[in-house]
């Protein structure tokens, strides 16, 4: 219910809202937890395992139990936490979890089987027979478990990812991080503030305690406008600081729109920043922790700072008649602020006999809350003392077992935190994460002013420097704390509310010897839900140490890692998703290939058309076997500035290509191209290519497209690491210049026709390169072919790659040629057994292709000696042939394997496989690459050809890797 | 005799214009690699100064102005925009022409730095990175080359094949900004 006079909220602009298809009205300022609370929703949600009824069990991102599902249709997002949840107009939630209603749910039959569901129960129960785990029990559970739903459908919702800078971020906006950013930002650091929070203040929202004489929310006001007013401080609210990572890099995840209805204006729903800092103020405050007692789980039962939350900063009593179950002094400011507000307080009990008094409310000292009772809410609680037990009606408990500093961050790099008697709780070890300063209360300073003070010293520890800010006068109450984790006696008492996780859990995990508080996590599930323990962990390893006899330091706690808080997955991978995933390279006819008709296929990043479909065609074979009939029999043309480009220049540049080449590039004459082989250091083949020679200290490289990357990086390796003393240098000039082939027998012919110097075969032979003109522009022309044909490469500058492109296709249709794409390439280079990377796979060596004759024998190459290991010259080895097939079936696929024909196909018997397939429309068969061993000792053999996976089977023959031209008479025109 | 008709790496992509922010493709001139060779910085410097009035710059750093501009490129490879390269500077340094190669776009107006903190993952601010610094680094997903012309204006460079997907990036960052300010 609402509370006049109190809160922070604006009353004077209502809001309205749904949950669960109910209209309620909240206010702007409200949380959807708060609005519920004043609305006296008291169910919202069922927990993971036993349904058990849910209510708000806090006011902030900790939350275990309000868990809500937001939106609706594509964009729904479940397990938001109804306390981080902003109000906003038209706001729609739905409890989640329950079926077929929150307030009527069938799984609750869980519940009434718990003695049978205890920890460990997955793994004792369903192991027989053998046979249900995958058919039945996997099935059942895995429906039955799960928080919250995802729609099914693709997430339209924008999300953003960046990168931040600064010399000093500082994590929380309490009372500790707000000093600590004053101090620094009046001392000229480029600050970064975060806070989770909608609003900063921290505790000091919640809290009715005064800062220099002013209410704490004022102060944070004042302090906020000199904060925004400076330049070199960047506040940044809803920013949940999620991990510490090496070398001062922070993660964080910005809400940036959760709090609006507006989906589709441009902004992000989210942002995930990554934050690079000098230095880090840890300010991330504390954790009130629970008491466990007998249904401690029904709605009611709420943490007592969660309370004066409500309370002071939304205008919200929880409850009618309230209660306070504490072992501390801080709690009781929770009856001091109710009964100012005017709210009913029904008794406060405190665990301690020699608490002290609270004027005006009913004290149990040295009291104990046994047990909850009501069904969907709270209605009464058992109190003993002095050995009589009590009935108390109350509609709201507020509990507090004491606070644990948020240490997560700290534990991040590996870190453990500390055992500190004093507070009972762990602290952060100093150092934990380099560069990080842990101040506050996240420090184990529970007082305002400790927390003031320490914000200060964090800056100057932090930084190395010395700041003057006078800290103002503020509540320095001591922490009065006695050590209470769990309520002695029957029935379930609650640790983890998201998992159902009981003190009789922990219990049993020791007994069954997983003493281990890992072991203890896992056995119990304790610790392992959407809050990560936040509620639950420090009671749970209390609880361990006291059934395995250890003390709590001995015990430990689990491992804290990143995110602190939830992040979705379409947060951490914003920017990479539809387009963003990898970049697109587009050739410079990438345009006009599409208009063409050309489907594209990746290669690489690289898109290059597949074929270039004519009306009237039905299949791409069709348009294909065209595409290769130009080749053959007119001329076609086909972009080629994919393939790398390497600029290479120098008085060593000779000497360098005859160490990264198997074969001689020192001897190569100015005005020629050579066809090389480079291997990796173990002596495999890395990749093939030509290479042209421009002048004595002037080459260019080509590499596969595939590979152009890899052998950049390859000379990068050699030139820096292996040959630093050689004078050479070399760029990529991939990208400078477009490239295309022209092929075929009329390719001459049609380069006559646009070239300012015609050529003939004297001035320009096979493997001859040099300059050329086309209208004006210069040029370069090589002859080179991979298709077998009299054909040329011929590139311009890419300014002028699409014209070139167009003029040579428009020609080439002239000479009923034509444009053709990598589907007729590969046809052209297969019948002619020239390789591609399906050939070079990373396990094959110049012997496997054939090509040991290109090792020169008068100088070194990288990888030359590694390729004489006896194995690597094995005449045994699968060695590259061709394939015609001879069975009934014809068609021969790439990736079948081939067995000896008398012998089953089983891998024992294995002989090689088919690696590249074409069907040549001259030859009027298949053709086909591949490895088989002992190589060209096989020529002429029968093989059994099978492909498992597409079920084709055939028998080929062992022939040539030329399958056309095989005396090559064509490519010389 | 044919006429080659140029297409520059953005056309019909820019200029892009979102709220105060603008990106346009920017034309640098002749771009050339140069490298110089084995204990040649100093004279390839010196040769730079005489001929076109820059000197070779420091890692990381850009000097020069629209005529004549010189990046930093990387190791040992500075890039020289704006003239042709004097051929003498073929004696001390290996020249190689790069006009062709990059996708060259100028991003300004207030919040440009806003925009490249979602696409480059160094730091950017003013203190850090300010007039004639550049950087080669990741854009989104690419490798490039980052420059500060100036306050609230950046030169960057990806592949010239990768223009459509520097122009989506920047668009998807530059319309983020603009809904967020």
């Amino acid at each position: 219910m609402r509370v006049q006079g109190k809160g922070l909220i604006d009353r004077s602009r209502p809001i309205g809202f749904r949950f669960d298809g109910h209209r309620y009205e909240g206010f702007v300022g409200d949380t959807l937890a708060s609005a519920l609370l004043a609305n006296d929703v008291k169910l919202v949600g069922r927990s993971f395992k036993y349904h058990r009824p849910r209510g708000i069990y806090s006011a902030g991102s900790e939350e275990p139990n309000a868990l809500v599902t937001v939106g609706r249709g594509a964009g729904a997002e479940p397990n938001i936490r109804a306390t981080v949840q902003e109000l906003y107009s038209g706001l729609e939630a739905r409890a989640q979890n329950a079926w077929p209603s929150v307030g009527f749910d069938l799984m609750a039959i869980n519940d009434l089987a718990a003695p049978f569901l205890g920890a460990g129960f997955y793994y004792k129960t369903f192991m027989w027979p053998k046979a249900f785990w995958e058919k039945l029990y996997e099935p059942v559970i895995r429906h039955a478990a799960g928080l919250g739903a995802l729609s099914g459908q693709a997430n339209p919702d924008k999300y953003d990812r960046g990168f931040l800078f600064c010399d000093l971020l500082i994590i929380g906006a309490g009372p500790t991080g707000l000093m600590a950013a004053l101090a620094a930002g009046r001392a000229g650091v480029d600050v970064i503030l975060a806070d989770e929070d909608c609003r900063m203040g921290g505790r000091l929202l919640a809290e009715t305690k005064e800062i220099d004489g002013k209410p704490g929310f004022v102060w944070v006001d004042e302090v906020l406008a000199e904060l925004d007013s400076l330049p070199n401080v960047r506040r940044m609210v809803r920013t949940t600081v999620t991990g510490a990572y090496d070398s001062g890099m922070f993660g964080a995840l910005e809400r940036v729109m959760h709090h609006t209805a507006q989906r589709d204006g441009g902004a992000p729903l989210e942002t995930f920043w990554r934050i690079a800092t000098k230095g880090a103020v840890l300010a991330a405050g504390a954790l009130e922790r629970s008491i466990a007692f007998r249904n401690n789980d029904r709605p009611g039962v709420m943490q007592a700072g969660a309370v004066r939350a409500y309370l002071n900063r939304w205008g919200v009593s929880p409850g009618k008649t309230m209660t306070v179950f504490a072992n501390n002094d801080g709690a009781h400011q929770t009856a001091r602020d109710l009964l100012d507000a005017g709210v009913h307080v029904a008794a406060v009990i405190d665990s301690r006999p020699d608490a002290p008094d609270i004027e005006g409310v009913q004290m149990i000292k040295g009291g104990l809350v046994k047990a909850a009772s009501g069904g969907k809410q709270l209605e009464a609680i058992s109190v003993i003392h002095n050995g009589t037990t009590e009935q108390i009606a109350t509609d709201c408990l507020a509990v507090s077992g004491g606070w644990n500093p948020t240490v997560h961050l700290t534990c991040h790099l590996n870190g453990r935190p500390q055992w500190s008697e004093d507070i009972a709780s762990f602290v952060p070890k100093m150092g934990a994460v380099p560069g990080m300063i842990a101040a506050g209360s996240c420090n184990g300073e529970m007082s305002t002013a400790q927390c003031l003070a320490d914000g200060v010293k964090a800056v100057e520890c932090a930084l190395g420097i010395t700041v003057k800010v006078d800290v103002p006068a503020a509540e320095d109450d001591p922490y009065r704390m006695r050590p209470l984790w769990a309520v002695p006696g029957k029935g379930r008492a609650w640790l983890d509310f998201q998992n159902d996780v009981s003190v009789k859990d922990i219990t049993q995990a020791a007994t069954e010897n997983f003493s281990s508080v890992e072991h203890m996590k896992r056995y119990t599930t304790q610790g392992m839900a959407t809050d990560q323990g936040k509620n639950s962990n420090m009671q749970a390893l209390a609880l361990l140490a006291d059934a395995t006899g250890r003390g709590i330091p001995e015990t430990g706690t689990t491992t804290f890692r990143p995110p602190y808080s939830p992040v979705a997955l379409a947060a951490l991978g914003a920017g990479a998703q539809g387009k963003g995933f990898a970049p697109e390279r587009k050739t410079t006819s990438h345009v006009f290939s599409e208009k063409m008709g050309a489907p594209m296929i990746a290669v690489g990043l690289w898109y290059r058309p597949s074929y270039f479909p004519k009306a009237g065609e039905k299949t791409w074979r069709e348009s294909c076997d065209r595409e290769v009939g130009y080749i053959r029999h007119s001329v076609g043309i086909c972009d080629v500035s994919t393939l790398g480009k390497i600029d290479i220049q120098g008085p060593d540049a000779a000497a360098l290509l005859d160490f990264v080449y198997t074969n001689m590039f020192s001897t190569l004459k100015v005005g020629r191209v050579r066809y090389g082989l480079m291997l990796r250091e173990d002596g495999f083949v890395m990749d093939d290519g030509t290479t042209a020679r421009l002048s004595d200290t002037h080459f260019v490289m080509t590499t596969t497209t595939a590979a152009a990357g890899d052998v950049m990086r390859h000379l990068e390796f050699v030139t820096q690491c292996l040959r630093p003393d050689w004078d050479v240098r070399f760029t990529s000039v991939t990208e400078q210049w477009a490239q295309f082939a022209v092929a075929g027998p009329e390719s001459r012919a049609l380069l006559n026709g646009i070239l300012d110097a015609p050529i003939d075969a004297e001035s320009v032979p096979f493997m001859a390169c040099g300059p050329v003109s086309i209208g004006g522009v210069k040029g370069r022309l090589f002859r080179i072919s991979f298709s077998g044909e009299h054909a040329y490469e011929i590139a311009v500058p890419s300014r002028f790659g699409e014209s070139l492109f167009e003029t040579l296709v428009a020609r080439a249709d002239a000479m009923e040629g034509g444009a053709y794409g990598m589907e007729a390439l590969n046809v052209a280079r297969v019948e002619k057994g020239f390789i591609t990377h399906s050939e070079i796979s990373g396990r094959v060596t110049a012997f496997d292709l054939g090509m040991e004759r290109m090792l020169s024998a008068k100088k070194d190459c990288i990888g030359k000696t590694l390729s004489w290991r006896a194995g690597l010259t094995d005449p045994d080895r699968e060695r590259m042939m061709g394939f015609k097939a001879v069975g009934a079936a014809k068609m021969l696929t790439a990736g079948a394997h081939l067995y000896p024909e008398d012998q089953d196909a089983h891998r024992v018997h294995d002989q090689g496989h088919i690696t590249s397939v074409a069907w040549s429309p001259d030859l009027e068969r298949y053709v086909a690459l591949g490895m088989v061993r002992g190589g060209s000792a096989r020529l002429g053999e029968r093989l059994r050809m099978v492909d498992g996976v597409r079920g084709i089977e055939t028998h080929v023959e062992v022939v040539d890797p030329v399958q056309f031209d095989p005396e090559g008479g064509r490519v010389r025109g | 005799m044919v006429e080659l008709i140029a297409k520059s790496a953005c056309a019909g992509l820019l200029p892009l214009k979102i709220g105060g922010l603008l990106a346009a493709e920017k034309d640098l001139g002749v771009l050339t690699a140069i490298m110089p060779f084995i204990g040649q910085d100093k004279a390839a410097s010196d040769m730079l100064k005489a001929v076109h009035g820059v000197t070779l710059p420091e890692a990381g750093r850009v000097i020069g102005d629209d005529d004549t501009r010189i990046i930093w490129f990387g190791r040992g490879q500075v890039l020289l925009a704006g003239p042709t390269p004097s051929t003498d500077l073929a004696q001390v340094a290996a020249l190689s022409d790069q006009s062709d190669a990059w996708c060259c776009v100028e991003l300004s107006g207030a919040g440009a730095v806003d925009v490249l903190a979602r696409l480059v993952p160094i730091d950017l601010r003013a203190s850090a990175f300010p007039k004639g610094h550049t950087a080669r680094s990741m854009i989104g997903h690419m490798n490039g080359s980052v420059s500060c012309l100036g306050s609230d204006r950046f030169l960057m460079m990806v592949f010239r094949s990768m223009a459509g997907t520097l122009v989506h990036e920047l668009a998807e960052a530059m319309e983020t900004v603009v809904a967020r300010t």
